[in-house]
């Protein structure tokens, strides 16, 4: 899984004769297959590709980073920029579970950077009291399936701080939450939610999902040194090791406000977010390589809520057709929402229903992961029926 | 048993045949010791590290096996991690999940409602519930809740932390500065007994004394602090000495080490030898192998499995999206491995 330098110090004696079947896929898959990382549109594998994306001059350095190490340098940059920028949470002083924090204890020192712990209410309820005294706490959260303790800081501290302070204009906007977040194939019930939805019925906090690692680090440094508001950082930990590109050495920030059109297109808008866009990418490949002339839009939401409603809306007011892709479970989920939203604003325009490919309503059993995610075969078969409809 | 199954099962990982275990070394006294002082019909609720407790409750090593290999026989349906076991028909364990501390109340729980139906039947064995839990999990607001309401409403429940020293990478010395867990059931109002976890013995009287109060004048609930040391990585996706030294394993491999203290009991009593050892050794090996062979050809239980369970009966949603799913599975074969599947397509 995420960390493999314990070698076994002698073989089993039986050879394997079957494969663990929950985390691959169909030997005779043709749509359905694992996704290339290293030849992913998405990912900027070329310098080229990277200064282009972030308009950066040739002097401008750059560096090869997986999204464990883009949040590790946004982290760095962060504290280096502000002396009040801290990290807590459990087991970061190492380097956290999934390395994300990575030297920065020995960097910044055991008052900057210190293991909470074991409480994600007390972290939660800490991180909002050192932001109401102006510090910028960045708080992590394990795993997104231990935030739950931390709701009620979250819910009814965090979001109506700034609210019920009113005239005072007190507020805990420095503090932002990171948490990894999604499936990875063997997570099972407790290692592969996606509750970024349930942040969204919530009005008072900003919820963020970084589709890539130099998108991680503009957006990480933009939610820990400019924003107003706590924002809940949601970071994709599928894409920790796999995701590799060139990202732009010094800081950078991008706004948390917008979506972004990753791939323009005339005949179909796919909205996404975090892994999933990856599939939806693999699968409009598929789809364009089969019906000629065909020119689908795939936008990345990253600002999940509050969400760029005119870049979607001026999107699916060309294409007429829209398909919404996330992990989490279909009811309520965020597509939901979109859908309202689309339907409501874009009603006469559209030449089908707004449809929606996401987790069912289950839970993400270990043996069922893959029959659970929105996976390529799925999102391939929704734009279809779309375009056909 | 156990820590020749812990062995053989990290190794199975490391060689893709599982996807994670977690080893319990350095602490089989606690659970062995503990679980055997029980009562049969006692209801245990636990964290994930707790192995020794299902093995001496009636798990067999088919249905260790069945669970790690994920297979259509695993009465947990093969939704949970390795490690993550559900047989509380067998053992009265409550099926395991990976947060922490969520637990804990449930025990206290648990008790209550055990309290109340013993009294009603008049029973002359009556049961206690008990919580499994680690020192890290103890800093968790559930340990708070549990501990209050336990005390609050005397429940006949015990409470068994296994303060092995880590919480993955956290040293005890930044997970609490007070006297342990122990010092915590005071200010409860509960009675506490800290225990050395490596001695099977003084676990298994301590466990049975805190049997005997917990359900005496309407009941109570109990604290025990077992001692001992996390020997193993926390997991098979951690490893350990990228924040401890190898070195601070040496006293707990012979000399603070539960199996090496009782196999040494064992033989000065010359109830046990190095003979039987290696025979014995031998054959749980191959026992083990040969559960996990089988286990692994095993079919995966059925697709229908996904949407079972999430409520009583299937929901006029869920019915909706079986359905897709099965146009998905059928219109697409050659995308889904579902002979993989006890009935293939026909099991959805």
């Amino acid at each position: 899984m995420w960390s493999n330098r314990f070698r076994p110090t002698c073989q089993l004696t039986s050879k394997p004769t079957l494969r663990r079947c929950y985390a691959s896929q169909a030997p005779s898959a043709r749509i359905n297959r694992k996704v290339d990382f290293e030849k992913t549109p998405i990912l900027l594998k070329t310098e080229k590709a990277a200064r282009s994306a972030y308009g950066l001059g040739s002097e401008q350095g750059l560096e090869w980073q997986n999204l464990t190490q883009a949040v590790c340098s946004a982290m760095s940059h962060a504290m280096k920029k502000d002396d009040s920028v801290i990290l807590f949470g459990e087991d970061v002083a190492f380097g956290g579970v999934f390395r994300c924090s990575k030297g920065l204890a020995d960097e910044f020192g055991a008052s900057r950077v210190f293991n909470s712990p074991l409480t994600e209410q007390g972290i939660a309820g800490f991180g909002i009291g050192c932001a109401a005294q102006g510090m910028k706490p960045i708080a992590e959260i394990q795993f997104a399936d231990y935030v739950f303790p931390a709701f009620d800081q979250i819910v009814n501290e965090a979001a109506k701080f700034r609210y019920r302070e009113g005239g005072t204009g007190q507020h805990c906007g420095g503090l932002v939450i990171r948490m990894p977040c999604g499936s990875v194939g063997h997570g099972a019930l407790y290692h592969s939610q996606s509750p970024e939805s349930l942040f969204t019925h919530v009005p008072g906090v900003r919820v963020v999902m970084p589709r890539s690692p130099s998108q991680a680090k503009g957006l990480l440094i933009s939610s820990v040194l400019e924003c107003n508001d706590p924002v809940i950082f949601m970071e994709p930990k599928t894409l920790y090791r796999a995701a590799e590109e060139f990202v732009p050495t010094e800081g950078f920030s991008l706004p948390l406000d917008k979506a972004e059109i990753l791939k323009e297109g005339n005949d179909l808008t796919v909205i996404s977010y975090g892994q999933p866009l990856y599939l939806c990418s693999e699968a409009i490949r598929t789809l364009e390589k089969e019906i000629k002339g065909l020119n689908i839009e795939l936008i990345d939401l990253r600002a999940i809520y509050p969400w760029d409603r005119e870049t979607i809306m001026k999107s699916v007011n060309k294409t007429g057709r829209a398909v919404i892709v996330h992990e989490s479970m279909m009811n309520a989920g965020v597509g939901a929402e979109m859908a309202a939203s689309i339907q409501e604003g874009a009603f006469l325009r559209l030449e089908a229903p707004v449809a929606r490919v996401a987790g069912w309503d289950v839970h993400p059993g270990l043996i069922f992961e893959k029959y659970n995610i929105p996976d390529i075969v799925r999102i391939y078969d929704a734009m279809k029926r779309t375009l056909n409809y | 048993m156990d820590k020749i199954m812990d062995k053989i099962m990290s190794e199975a990982q490391r060689q893709g045949r599982l996807s994670f275990y977690m080893v319990s070394q350095g602490e089989e006294a606690i659970m062995i010791g503990s679980a055997a002082a029980l009562g049969p019909k006692d209801i245990i609720t636990c964290q994930y590290r707790e192995t020794g407790v299902f093995l001496q409750r009636g798990f067999t090593l088919e249905d260790f096996m069945c669970q790690l290999a994920a297979n259509k026989n695993d009465r947990g349906k093969s939704r949970n991690m390795p490690c993550h076991y559900s047989g509380r028909a067998k053992t009265g364990v409550h099926a395991v999940a990976s947060t922490l501390g969520t637990q804990i109340p449930h025990a206290t729980g648990a008790a209550y409602a055990l309290k109340i139906a013993d009294k009603e039947s008049g029973t002359d064995s009556p049961r206690v519930a008990v919580a499994y839990f680690g020192d890290g999990a103890a800093s968790e607001g559930d340990f708070h809740g549990a501990l209050n309401l336990a005390a609050t409403r005397d429940c006949p429940v015990i409470f068994i932390c296994r303060n092995n020293g880590y919480d993955i990478s956290t040293p005890t010395s930044e997970q609490y500065r007070g006297d342990g867990i122990a010092s915590r059931g005071i200010g409860y109002g509960i009675e506490t007994l800290r225990v050395d976890g490596t001695d099977i013995f003084a676990v298994y009287e301590a466990t049975k004394e805190a049997r005997r109060p917990a359900l005496e004048n309407g009941g109570r609930p109990i604290l025990l602090e077992m001692m001992s040391y996390r020997m193993s990585h926390h997991s098979t996706s951690d490893d350990s000495f990228a924040y401890r030294n190898s070195k601070d394993l040496e006293p707990w491999t012979v000399r603070d080490n539960p199996i090496v203290k009782l196999g040494k009991w064992l033989k000065n009593k010359r109830l046990w030898d190095d003979e039987m050892e290696q025979e014995t050794r031998a054959q749980i090996r191959k026992d083990i192998l040969s559960t996990l062979k089988a286990a692994e050809l095993e079919k995966k239980p059925r697709l229908s499995s996904i949407f079972e369970d999430v409520y009583g009966s299937l929901s006029q949603e869920q019915q909706v999206q079986r359905e897709e799913m099965r146009r998905l599975m059928t219109e697409y074969p050659a995308e889904y491995d579902v002979d993989a599947h006890e009935g293939g397509i026909s099991g959805l």
